[in-house]
């Protein structure tokens, strides 16, 4: 099968406008006769949902959760970014998009990311015309902030809190059609497979969370909405719902899995503290803004620091060093977050690492505080030093934070064409679900944006393209496929279920996020990989021995809930590891150890590794297959990566 | 596998399902690091129950950051736990002492039926908000945002209201189970806002008329809502929600009644 991105033809800048104008549409008469399930609420899915039906079309919609609002964008914290100019700093979309390809890595594909880039402008103003209530300036127009990658100020946010605050904007237009009748809302059931039909998606099953009971919808098209999967890691800032299942059962049905290897790390966590976390929490990368990082200069001062003889505050001037603003006088603190997080390992990596652990370097706002008052700073920063105090028990505004990076987001997905279709015609992936836009490394500020671009401004005129070329012509659960494939989840849940062993399945997966963060994180090597394919395989094995399963099917059960989700991220953890491996440069935050500048910086190899890989399921425990999607940059040139 | 040094007694309300009745079980939860979450605790707890074959106990969650609206644990009389705005997942165990015993319940409101253990259904909440918690505005037909000029305080006051997740700790707290505060967070940030201005008094009039129909109970000004709002909401929320809501009683009842049909 050969991989068609189908970007349109033309000029960058022309791209979408004259797709939009060959895009086949439907009558709005016929729009009733067609049925599309969503599957996921959150930014991608909730804004989705609504502007299909808005349009006409019956939509179905389905999160885990109890409510849309729950889905884990409403943790978003700093921002989104929007090419409006409005500080006349000399912000364009073709800056914006530049920024965002560069800040990928050149591992994105050029057409979608200046599309992003252009719809971002409608972005801000959807969402305010909902009421989401940006911060505003006194004269009452829309303020901005900067953030890590960028030399303007375009990111637009409300307080720490501006996923909550899209979200509920993407909700309320959800619930105003769930009123209308144009959206049935299915809370607290989760989607475990995709059901096919000659090669396309025509439905989904699901288990309701409630009664157990597995049931089938049908629908003309298929969306998934499901989020990322950075939980493969166990410890990530994600929420401990995310998971893969949805995008992984339908990559089992034929939907190609788009560059897994690629994670966003985060600079700004709180960091581990002990082997009783559940997760980490995300100081919003904003505060580099205004927060300096450093670390201390001898390994000496390190050490009193972390036994605690010393407190960070008594570290003379001297003795600190401002590493991110040494080694990158332009960008300072505000250097991508890769880049930032390889520099704080390095730090803790020679001994300069602080905390009880070591395992962290300083975000210090004594300066901040000192120019601008502690009101402004708490005015700024309040919540998130709040949230800092809640989780340490320590004063951010007395000491400095203690932060480390975490993994965060995936860029990897469910591989989509222009259109945002999967290689399974009819279904669609969007939001971080799928793996377009970001490259090799996210910016800041651009998965809130791609979640409602792809929801709000794409989705809506790509899909009518396909929906006119299908027809109308119903589909039902009566065809078989839909017994099968239901038959399968039965099948599979009570293979679950028969599992009594001695290992709990959490236990699993904090040894799979283990393995994951040691061979498959910041830093990777081909030894390493290989290694820990092993461990992997060996632990997939164990796991159908001797995980203990809870309960029954009939009933509340977050064991069940849980054994299928971590079976389904051992299975991507070993892809993840064959996509590294198989990647042999390093891009973004993927540093691959083999491949680096004289300076350590990370080397790309765009000779060979100028691609996208889609990797293609060819059936239990064989090898995935490989197909590259070369990238083509017409617009921008090819450099190295440079922040100095 | 903790590296903690607290032991605690644990009172828990165990219920299988709505259509049962449920009971409280004790149970142990030992080395337990301060430094964990409450949410952090019960997991140590499950995991120990699992290992012996038992059911791990049901409670609502997802984020872990404070911002969801998920999880929803009566702790010691107090929706989300003693401590004051702040929710169950942010609450750390430092907040008790060792050997303390913890009694955990559900949210109990007969508009709230439990689901499993700890876990209620709060669907009641997303109909009320369905009934008309948004502004009417399709995707794609929009101005500018900064042709809407809006003055920092008012931006300010209605991000204030706007910070509510949802979580259902008001109605928890309230003697009779009233969901004014939560209603009226909405309705305020909406009611602030120029966006919000054409249905005003129509979405005020049909929240409150599905809140009603939804078996909350009525505000009798006790406060305990504000109090124990993980968010710090404010009661002023509340007035401004009557105001508006007599106000489109008395003057807007035709042009109401047009806008809902
Ligand atoms: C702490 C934090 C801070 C962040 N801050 C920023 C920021 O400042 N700026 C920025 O641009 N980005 C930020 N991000 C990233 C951004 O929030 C996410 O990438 C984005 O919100 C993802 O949106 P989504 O709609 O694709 O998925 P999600 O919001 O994750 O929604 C997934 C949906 O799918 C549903 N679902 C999943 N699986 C199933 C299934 N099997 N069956 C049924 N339903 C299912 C869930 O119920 C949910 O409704 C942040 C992320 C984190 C973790
Ligand atoms: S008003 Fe407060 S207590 Fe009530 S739902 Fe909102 S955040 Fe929770
Ligand atoms: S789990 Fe999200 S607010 Fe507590």
């Amino acid at each position: 099968m050969s991989l068609d991105a189908k970007i349109p033809e033309g000029p960058l800048a022309q791209k979408w406008s004259k797709h939009k104008f060959d895009l086949k549409l439907v009558n709005p008469a016929n729009k009733r006769k067609y049925d599309i399930i969503v599957v996921g609420t959150g930014l991608a899915g909730a804004s989705a949902a609504a502007s299909l039906a808005e349009l006409g079309y019956n939509v179905k919609a389905f999160c885990f959760q109890d409510s849309p609002r729950r889905a884990h964008s409403i943790a978003a914290q700093g921002g989104i970014n929007a090419a409006k100019n409005y500080q006349n700093d000399g912000d364009s979309v073709f800056r914006l998009f530049y920024d965002t390809i560069k800040g990928g890595d050149y591992r994105a594909r050029e057409g979608n990311v200046y599309r992003l880039a252009e719809v971002s402008v409608n972005i801000i103003d959807q969402c305010v015309a909902q009421g989401v209530p940006f911060a505003r300036e006194y004269g009452g127009l829309l303020d901005n902030r900067s953030f890590g990658g960028s030399q303007v100020s375009r990111t637009f946010y409300a307080r720490g809190q501006t996923g909550q605050q899209l979200l509920l904007g993407a909700y309320s237009a959800l619930n105003r059609q769930i009123h209308a009748g144009k959206v049935k809302m299915y809370t607290r059931t989760e989607m475990l497979d995709v059901v096919t039909i000659d090669g396309h998606a025509k439905g989904i099953v699901t288990r309701n969370m409630i009664t157990g009971s597995i049931d089938t919808h049908a629908g003309h098209a298929v969306l998934l909405c499901t989020g990322g999967y950075s939980n493969v890691f166990y410890l990530s800032t994600n929420a401990i719902g995310s998971n893969v299942t949805a995008a992984w059962r339908a990559h089992k049905r034929g939907a190609f899995f788009g560059n897994p290897c690629y994670t966003q790390i985060h600079p700004t966590c709180i960091p581990v503290t002990g082997d009783h976390q559940s997760k980490l929490t995300l100081m919003s990368e904003s505060l580099r803004n205004d927060g300096r990082v450093w670390a201390p200069k001898t390994v000496e001062i390190a050490e009193q620091l972390r036994k605690g003889t010393i407190k960070a505050d008594q570290v003379k001037e001297d003795d600190r060093d401002y590493f991110l603003e040494r080694k990158y006088p332009a960008f300072g603190n505000l250097v991508p977050r890769d880049v930032a997080s390889r520099n704080a390992k390095e730090m803790v990596a020679e001994g300069k690492g602080v905390g009880g652990s070591g395992f962290a370097v300083f975000l210090d706002f004594a300066d901040a505080i000192k120019r601008l008052g502690e009101d402004t700073v708490r005015a700024k920063y309040g919540n998130l030093f709040d949230m800092y105090i809640q989780i340490t028990d320590e004063n951010p505004y007395k000491q400095p934070m203690r932060i480390y990076p975490a993994v965060h987001y995936t860029m990897g997905g469910l591989w989509v064409d222009y259109n945002l279709s999967t290689t399974v015609p009819g279904l669609y992936a969007l939001g971080e679900c799928n793996f377009s836009d970001h490259g090799a490394n996210r910016l800041g500020a651009s998965a809130l944006m791609q979640g409602l671009s792809d929801g709000y401004f794409v989705i809506p005129y790509t899909l009518g393209d396909y929906l006119a070329k299908i027809g109308p012509k119903k589909v039902d659960t009566s065809h078989p496929a839909f017994e099968a494939t239901k038959k399968d989840v039965v099948t599979y849940i009570n293979k679950l279920l028969a599992l009594k062993g001695n290992k709990t399945v959490n236990e699993y997966h904090r040894e799979l996020g283990h393995i994951m963060w040691e061979y498959c994180g910041m830093a990777r090597t081909a030894e390493g990989l290989t290694k820990a394919k092993g461990l992997i395989q060996a632990l997939k094995a164990d796991f159908w021995k001797n995980a203990i399963v809870t309960g029954e099917n009939e009933e509340v059960n977050a064991s069940l809930e849980r054994a299928g989700r971590i079976a389904d991220f051992i299975e991507l953890g070993e892809l993840m590891v064959d996509d590294a491996l198989m990647r042999n440069e390093s891009c973004g935050g993927h540093f691959r150890v083999e491949s680096q500048t004289a300076d350590g910086e990370a080397l790309r190899d765009d000779e060979n590794f100028a691609f996208v890989a889609a990797w293609e399921f060819k059936g239990e425990n064989q090898p995935e297959e490989l197909h590259k999607e070369q990238l083509v940059f017409e617009a921008v040139h090819l450099s190295q990566r440079n922040y100095a | 596998m903790s590296n903690g040094n607290m032991n605690l007694t644990l009172k828990v309300w165990r219920q299988k399902n709505a259509q049962t009745s449920g009971k409280f079980v004790t149970y142990k939860a030992e080395n337990i690091s301060p430094d964990m979450s409450f949410l952090e605790m019960l997991d140590v707890v499950n995991e120990s129950l699992t290992h012996k074959g038992d059911e791990p106990i049901n409670f609502d969650h997802d984020c872990r950051e404070g911002i969801c609206g998920m999880c929803s644990l009566y702790i010691n009389g107090h929706p989300h736990g003693p401590k004051r705005g702040v929710t169950t997942c942010q609450l750390h165990m430092r907040t008790f002492h060792d050997g303390e015993t913890i009694t955990i319940e559900p949210w109990r409101a007969s508009a709230f039926p439990v689901v499993k253990d700890l876990a209620v259904d709060r669907s009641a909440f997303d109909r009320i908000q369905q009934a008309g918690g948004y502004v009417s505005v399709n995707t794609g037909v929009t101005t500018d945002g900064n042709a809407i000029l809006i003055p920092k305080v008012i931006a300010d006051e209605a991000f204030n209201s706007a910070t509510c997740i949802g979580c259902g700790a008001c109605v928890a707290a309230c003697k009779n189970a009233s969901a004014m505060l939560f209603v009226s967070a909405k309705v305020t940030q909406l009611g602030l806002l120029p966006q919000g201005q054409p249905e005003r008094y129509s979405r005020v009039q049909s929240m409150v008329a599905q809140m009603d129909e939804e078996g909350f109970g009525s505000c009798t000004n006790t406060g305990a809502c504000e109090a124990e709002c993980p968010k710090e909401i404010k009661l002023t929320n509340i007035a401004r929600m009557n105001n508006d809501f007599f106000s489109a009683k008395l003057f807007r009842e035709e042009e109401i009644h047009e806008v809902k049909h």
